[in-house]
């Protein structure tokens, strides 16, 4: 009774959330997270039940806001890459690989050649990683539990890949405006060969355990169905997109850091339920195998970043001999560098969709506004129209379908 | 997949000549001003005329002290079928701002203007659902807009812990 003097939200406000059989008691308003295990992170969901079957499903987030758009505001270029990282925490180098190609369009910065494909390794490594978090969770929350384990064990491989070269499992910052932190190390190349040649019969294995299984296929087909009309209108982009038949892939259509010159296909499936979802991410983690195995035997040398030093920190070795170097190493590190006055959206296909930054600079050392355009943000929201009709238990297989992060939602 | 910059130009012409637009090419994506009253007009335009089938994203960029326009609210606009983007702003004036919903065109902006008005109090009329969405539903202000402090915690040492200590934030019970 206490609580409910303090809030100052009156019933009224958040009566049009739920049906009339709510108010009058006919159906059961249950509240699921946020912190339910199936959830993936800290969701809250506010579910309106006839029995077992979902009338009214509203998705309650925010519980991770950080601020991360607001501190990055504070921050100058260089520094604001750090928070990039903690947004999607299972992407972190996609999420540096947008926030350094809208900086690098805004200042017009040159990337070379080198570095630009080690950016494509990285990318698709990332994006088998987080398939695999998603395949492992989306199979724990159909009750397989071994496919959880194998899953986490393929993915301590790449993780091992990320530390050699960048000395973090996870937060990174290792893509950096105008290159890379530091060059990859010698083991780099054997340590990539090894994890191609060793993850196809990975990936068949995972796909003996689920794709023709019976009970697996039971809770998935018909689940969850979105048309491609409906995709498109309510938002969805990247795998979630594709499992409606939508034809759409970033690295296709408007390419970056070089992904035009990679031979893959753009996986799709017309059925839209979480069986076609589960089908497309499977196809895309031999799809990111074979761009890996393009991009490792055409690794140029040469240098691996930007020669630019009003924007790129110079080498070591030149501080000790050079006025100018130590020059410009103190402005970058003490004042950052200025980026031309303007505005650009950047986006790239992160493993869950569009990732995309709004980025305007009023020509100082930090960011004016950086908008990040999630899409996990974007797929939270069609919770609310594809789990209508369904069991609880398959808003469970739902939730993993759609491939959410909540660091990525909420920022 | 080829970009389709024929049906991309036809867009951006149409959008200056009968949405009083002004068109700024940056880097090379086109972004076009359009009055607040005329944009979801333009917005049903460019989805029904020029297949924009997608809008991936609505923001806002906040000018404080400059009061007019105060804010731009900048949308994206995607189309799948012709791969072009095209950004469409919109100034709006003064400290207490207000615009026309975008659900009726993409229902997904649902989301977006909730966020809108969350994060830099840009009302949203016509919108059936406006809550917060990222804050606690009992927060005062609007952090992203530019006249919001970032906040910051002070360091206690042994001669001013009990003095910070009374002021610091604390966790609602």
């Amino acid at each position: 009774m206490a609580m409910l003097e303090r809030m100052d939200v009156t019933l009224d406000e958040l009566k049009h959330l739920v049906s009339e059989e709510a108010l009058q008691g006919d159906t059961l308003l249950l509240n699921m997270g946020p912190q339910h295990p199936s959830t993936h992170g800290v969701l809250r969901l506010l579910l309106e039940l006839d029995g077992e079957i979902i009338v009214n499903c509203v998705p309650d987030i925010g519980f991770l806001h950080t601020g991360i758009e607001k501190n990055m505001e504070a921050k100058t270029y260089a520094k604001a890459e750090v928070m990039t990282d903690r947004l999607d925490y299972l992407n972190t180098m996609g999420n540096n690989l947008a926030y350094c190609l809208a900086v690098e369009r805004l200042a017009e910065l040159d990337v070379p050649e080198r570095a630009q494909v080690v950016r494509v390794i990285f990318a698709e490594l990332q994006r088998i990683a987080s398939h695999l978090v998603w395949l492992g969770t989306q199979a724990l929350d159909l009750a397989a539990m071994s496919v959880f384990l194998y899953c986490f064990r393929e993915r301590e491989y790449i993780l091992d890949i990320m530390e050699l070269c960048s000395g973090q499992r996870m937060m990174t910052t290792y893509i950096r405006p105008g290159g890379l932190w530091r060059d990859v190390p010698v083991e780099f190349e054997t340590a990539v060969r090894d994890f191609v040649a060793y993850m196809p019969k990975r990936i068949d294995q995972y796909e003996a355990l689920l794709t023709k299984n019976p009970i697996f296929i039971d809770r998935v087909r018909g689940i969850g169905v979105m048309t491609k009309e409906q995709a498109l209108a309510w938002g969805a982009t990247g795998s979630t997109a594709r499992g409606s038949g939508v034809t759409y892939d970033i690295r296709k259509a408007m390419p970056y850091s070089g992904y035009e010159q990679y031979d893959f296909e753009v996986p799709t499936h017309p059925d839209g339920d979480v069986y076609a979802r589960y089908q497309v991410r499977m196809e895309e983690m031999r799809q990111s195998l074979r761009i890996i195995d393009q991009a490792i035997n055409r690794l140029p040398m040469g240098p691996f970043r930007s020669n630019n030093r009003k924007y790129v920190p110079p080498p070591r070795s030149e501080l000790g001999r050079s006025m100018e170097a130590v020059i410009h190493h103190f402005k970058l590190w003490t004042e950052g560098y200025n980026v031309p006055k303007g505005s650009v959206y950047q986006v790239v296909e992160s493993p869950r969709g569009e990732l995309g930054v709004m980025l305007e600079s009023d020509g100082g050392p930090k960011p004016y506004r950086i908008k990040w355009r999630t899409p996990s943000f974007s797929h939270i929201q069609l919770l609310s129209w594809i789990a209508n009709g369904h069991y609880v238990a398959d808003l469970v297989a739902i939730i993993g379908s759609i491939d959410i992060v909540l660091g990525d939602t909420d920022r | 997949m080829e970009m389709d910059t024929n049906t991309l130009n036809a867009a951006v012409q149409d959008l200056e000549a009968n949405f009083s637009g002004k068109v700024i090419e940056f880097r090379g994506q086109k972004q076009v001003s359009v009055p607040v009253d005329q944009i979801v007009a333009a917005a049903a335009a460019l989805r029904d005329k020029y297949s924009f089938e997608v809008m991936p994203d609505i923001t806002a960029v906040d000018y404080w002290p400059q009061t007019s326009p105060r804010f731009h609210v900048v949308y994206q606009f995607n189309s799948v079928s012709k791969n072009i983007r095209v950004t469409v702003r919109v100034p709006l004036d003064g400290n207490q701002p207000s615009l026309p919903t975008m659900i009726g065109v993409y229902p997904n902006a649902n989301w977006l203007e909730r966020e809108l008005w969350d994060m830099f109090g840009i009302r949203v009329e016509g919108h059936p659902d406006l809550r917060r969405i990222l804050m606690p539903y009992d927060w005062e202000g609007h952090p992203l807009r530019k006249d919001y402090p970032l906040g910051y915690e002070e360091v206690q040492f042994t001669f001013n812990y009990d003095e910070i200590d009374q002021r610091k934030p604390r966790p609602k019970e």
